[in-house]
Formats: structure tokens, sequence, C-alpha cells
């Protein structure tokens, strides 16, 4: 293939070794040494890649997760705008503005769906295994050309606003990384065993709405535990949803699977776990509760959970 | 049922349950319960760090989604993007917080239904647009709504960004989690055509719109009770 995944982490890691630098320059940042190595290790993560040893990497992660427990990842000074120069500046261009904000996602869904068999000289022109993310990269980067021209800024305006947004999301941006490895350390450790086994040992499954919400909640809750759905479905799948609600009352396999899965969604509203959903926006949006995002939509997934019990419930033998 | 589970590695997450309970540093959670787990299933630690590092190193696509539109949203925003967007919302008469996100929801949601997850999103579409919309809808009612109210909205945009994604990507049958249900249950011995288990999520996919829609529809109401 022409286009690369690679190409983009190449990319990043170019983008936080230049928020490394600046925050090493920022002599308003309290603690800008640490910020600084903080984002150069990341950055590292992304040049270096596969080359670097397993342990070493390993190594890398702790650092990292030490350096942004103990805070030492800050904010530094921006240059913002004033509301004025941003307001005068809005009604200058309008809805121009909005041309690059949209491409991001345009370009994404056309280079996932109608460049998804282009060839060039017998090679795929995005990697196939990589679609989406490939297209998001190349509509980014058409983004930002597009903004510098626009706006008349140079591509090191482009940086500096970059290190803006990272530096307020701070550690919430490492922190899904994080979780994800986190949860494939859980599955090789046999967790998903030992949580089917204490479900189905301790609960008594012969009343038929009884193991319907044993399926749904246990599917939440693991759901909450993990911060995935796609790590509780085998599990609850495996240890209820196929021998007890296929095997004792025979529900159709198709009702039980989509409704668990969606059981494990409102798992998913309600965990800080599952951080790129619900800790990174609130970071994003600049909101003191990092938690707030999950609090708002507790109120929805709570209500829904007893719809999909009540759903498989009367649908299961459909 | 006599076999022999190991449910130690439960201990990884009692530390994670412990850690959030006392409030501590998610980061130092995680990375406590890394141990934890790790020792719990008898791992060297040297053997421990590897995984880390494998993992670390193979789930690192995972922030690409964040980081790389950042750039071109950030300089955006330098020129009043957002205040752009609140702008344009105030000059349609009609619009509320609620009616607003209750039309995104529906618009993220059949989209997402469609396959197509990439409209929408926190970094590109919620925190240049949406949430300064919704705040501005309320702005323009009431010209003086309390900061903590400012908050909750922000909070409602990005919940109601997961609802639409998640209720409508489920429905897709070409989507992630229908193939790996699909997998999950051959792999049990059980033929599932994978265009039912789209179709039996249907009922769910509504119920989730009527239930947020009629939480958004009741926020204009909170909102106006909060600000007088």
């Amino acid at each position: 293939m022409i286009l690369k995944l690679d190409y983009f982490f190449y990319v990043l890691g170019a983008m936080l070794l230049m928020v490394a630098w600046m925050a090493l320059r920022d002599q308003r940042n309290p603690k800008r040494y640490s910020s600084a190595l903080f984002w150069a290790l990341y950055a590292v993560v992304y040049l270096a890649g596969e080359q670097l040893p397993p342990i070493a990497a390993g190594l890398l992660m702790v650092v990292m997760a030490l350096i942004a427990g103990f805070g030492g990842v800050t904010l530094g000074r921006y240059g913002d705008r004033s509301d004025e120069e941003r307001r005068s500046s809005a009604q200058r261009l309008g809805h121009k503005l909005l041309i690059p904000a949209l491409l991001i996602p345009i370009t994404t869904v056309i280079g996932s769906t109608l460049f998804k068999d282009v060839k060039w000289d017998g090679l795929f022109l995005l990697d196939p295994k990589n679609l989406t993310l490939v297209s998001l990269g190349c509509g980014s980067l058409f983004a930002v050309a597009t903004a510098c021209w626009l706006t008349r800024s140079t591509p090191m305006q482009a940086m500096r606003e970059s290190r803006r947004l990272i530096d307020h999301l701070g550690w919430a941006v490492v922190l899904p990384h994080m979780l994800a490895v986190l949860g494939l350390l859980f599955t090789e450790a046999g967790m998903g065993k030992a949580v089917a086994h204490v479900v189905t040992s301790y609960i008594n499954m012969d009343i038929r709405l009884v193991a319907v919400a044993v399926y749904c909640i246990g599917m939440a809750l693991f759901t909450i535990i993990m911060g995935n759905g796609f790590a509780a479905f085998p599990v609850m799948a495996g240890g209820v949803g196929i021998p007890v609600l296929v095997g004792v009352y025979h529900a159709n396999p198709a009702v039980m699977a989509a409704i668990g899965m969606f059981s494990a969604y409102c798992g998913t509203l309600m965990t800080p776990m599952a951080a790129n959903f619900n800790i990174v926006p609130a970071a994003l949006l600049e909101l003191p509760d990092k938690n707030a995002v999950v609090k708002m939509q507790v109120g929805t997934a709570l209500p829904l959970l007893l719809v999909n019990i009540s759903l498989l419930y009367f649908l299961m033998n459909m | 049922m006599e076999t022999t589970v190991n449910l130690w590695p439960l201990l990884g997450v009692a530390v994670i349950i412990l850690g959030f309970a006392l409030r501590a540093h998610p980061v130092l959670v995680v990375i406590a319960a890394c141990a934890v787990t790790g020792i719990a299933a008898a791992m060297p630690v040297d053997q421990l760090l590897a995984t880390l590092g494998t993992a670390f190193i193979k789930t690192r696509n995972l922030p690409l989604i964040l980081l790389l539109p950042i750039a071109a949203i950030g300089l955006l925003e330098r020129h009043g993007l957002r205040e752009h967007a609140q702008a344009s919302i105030a000059r349609i008469r009609s619009a509320t917080t609620g009616r607003l996100l209750i039309v995104y929801l529906a618009i993220r949601e059949i989209s997402a239904a469609f396959g197509l997850t990439s409209i929408g999103g926190h970094p590109n579409m919620v925190r240049p647009l949406i949430a300064p919309m919704a705040e501005g809808a309320a702005e323009v009612r009431y010209p003086n709504v309390p900061q903590e109210m400012r908050y909750r909205i922000r909070a409602m945009a990005a919940a109601t960004d997961n609802v639409g994604l998640f209720f409508g990507e489920d429905i897709f049958v070409a989507f992630g989690a229908i193939v790996l249900m699909q997998t999950i249950l051959h792999g049990e011995g059980l033929d599932v055509d994978p265009l039912h288990m789209a179709l039996w999520g249907i009922p769910t996919a509504v119920c989730a719109f009527i239930i947020h829609s009629w939480r958004l529809y009741r926020f204009d109401a909170q909102i106006a009770r909060r600000v007088k």
C-alpha cells in the first residue's frame, strides 16, 4: 500500500516532540522539565514504535504514568487571543471557518468508502487494514492546510494551537491508551473465566427473568469494570447467554447477542474506565469534574438497561 | 462445577474499584492495577513489563483519532470557530439547547447506523461546534447562564454524541461488534446471520433515542428553572 498507518504515527510523534520542545522552553510552566519529559517519552512511543524492546516500552509506560500521576504534567502559557479578537475574526471569516472543520469527517467518509479498493501501480492507495484511521489522518492534514490558508497563519501557529489543546487535555490523553493495556493484561491473566465462574456459581438461574436479568446486568457490570463491551461480550455470552438463555430457555441467538451487546453499551456509558468516551470529552470541554459526562449519562443508561431486560425477556423466543 | 479457575486476577478489579472510590489519580490506579494483576497471575517483573510494553505499542493507534484533528481545530478556534458557531445558532429563533441536541442525536444515530461513524466525535465536532452551539442557544434566551449550568450543558452535549454513536453503530451490519459477536457465537457452535443481529438491535436503538430525547426535552425546563 502507498499510504501506511505508520506515516501518521511519525506525524503524531513529530507533533509530540514539538509539544515537548515548546514545553521545555516555556518559562511560565512551573514544571516544565517533567512536562517536557512526559511528552518526549510519548513521542518515542510513536517514533520508535515496534523497534522499541518490549521491556523498554513497558518501563517507559510506567515512568510516564508516574510523572502524570504525581502531577508532573502542568499547563504553560499560550498567547491566547482576546474574546474581541476572536469575535471580529469570526465575523470576518464567517461560514468559511466551517470548511476545514467539516473537511475532516468528509474526507474520512469518502476515503473509507469510495477509496477502499483504489489501487495505484498494483498497490492499495490506502492501508486496507486501517482504512478509517488513514482517511482520518489525510483529512486532518487537508484541514490544517486549508485552515492555514484561510486564516493566513503559519503551520508553526497550528503547532502552537495543538500544544494548547494537548496541554489542556494533559494526562487524559494517555489514560485511554493505558486502560487498553490494562484490558489486554486482564484478558491474559484469565479475568474472563474468573468473573464467569463467580457469576454462574452463586446465582440461581432457574427463573427465566432472573437469568435474563443476570445476563444483561452482568454484561453492563463487566463492561463497567473492563471499560469495554467487547471484553464483556465473550465472557457473558459464553458464561450465561449460550448455556442458559439459548441452551435452557431456547432463546433466539441473534436476539440474545444483539440485546446483550447493547446492555454492555449501557455499561460503557456509566464507567470512567471507558476513558476515551467519558473522561477525554470532559477534559476537552474543560469541565472541572472529570466524571461530569458519566454522571450525565447514567440517567439514560439505567432506564435503557431496564428496557433491554424487558425487550430480551419478551423477544427472545421470537 | 469443580474446575480450577484462578480467582486471584480479580484483585486487579478490586484495586480499580478501591482506587476510584478513594479518588486516587486515575493513571496511578491503572498502573497499580496492572502491577497487582501481574503479580496475582504469578508473572515475573520482566515478563510483566514486556507484556505491558508490547500492549502499549500495539494499542498506540487509539489516541490518533483524538490527536490528529487537533491542529486544525485549534487553529480554527483561534480564529473564532466557536464564536461563529454560537452566533449562528443565535439567529435561529426556535433553537433551544434541548431541541438542538435532539436534532444532533438523530443525525448522529442515523449516520452511525449507516456506518458513517466519523461524522461527529468529541475533538472535531462536539468541542468546536456542538457544545458552543448548545451553550449559545441557552445564552440567547437567558442573559446570564450560571457557570455550573454551562458545564452541565457541555457534559450533555458530550453525552448526546456518545448515546447517538453507541446505539446507532451497532445496527450497521459491517460494524466490528457484529463481526465480533458472529465470530464468538460461531466458535461456540451457533451460526447466526449478521443481518438478524443488526435487525434485533433496532428496538433498543429506538428506545435509546426516545429515552435520551425525552431527557433533552426536559433539559430545557431544567435550564429555565436554574436560571430564574
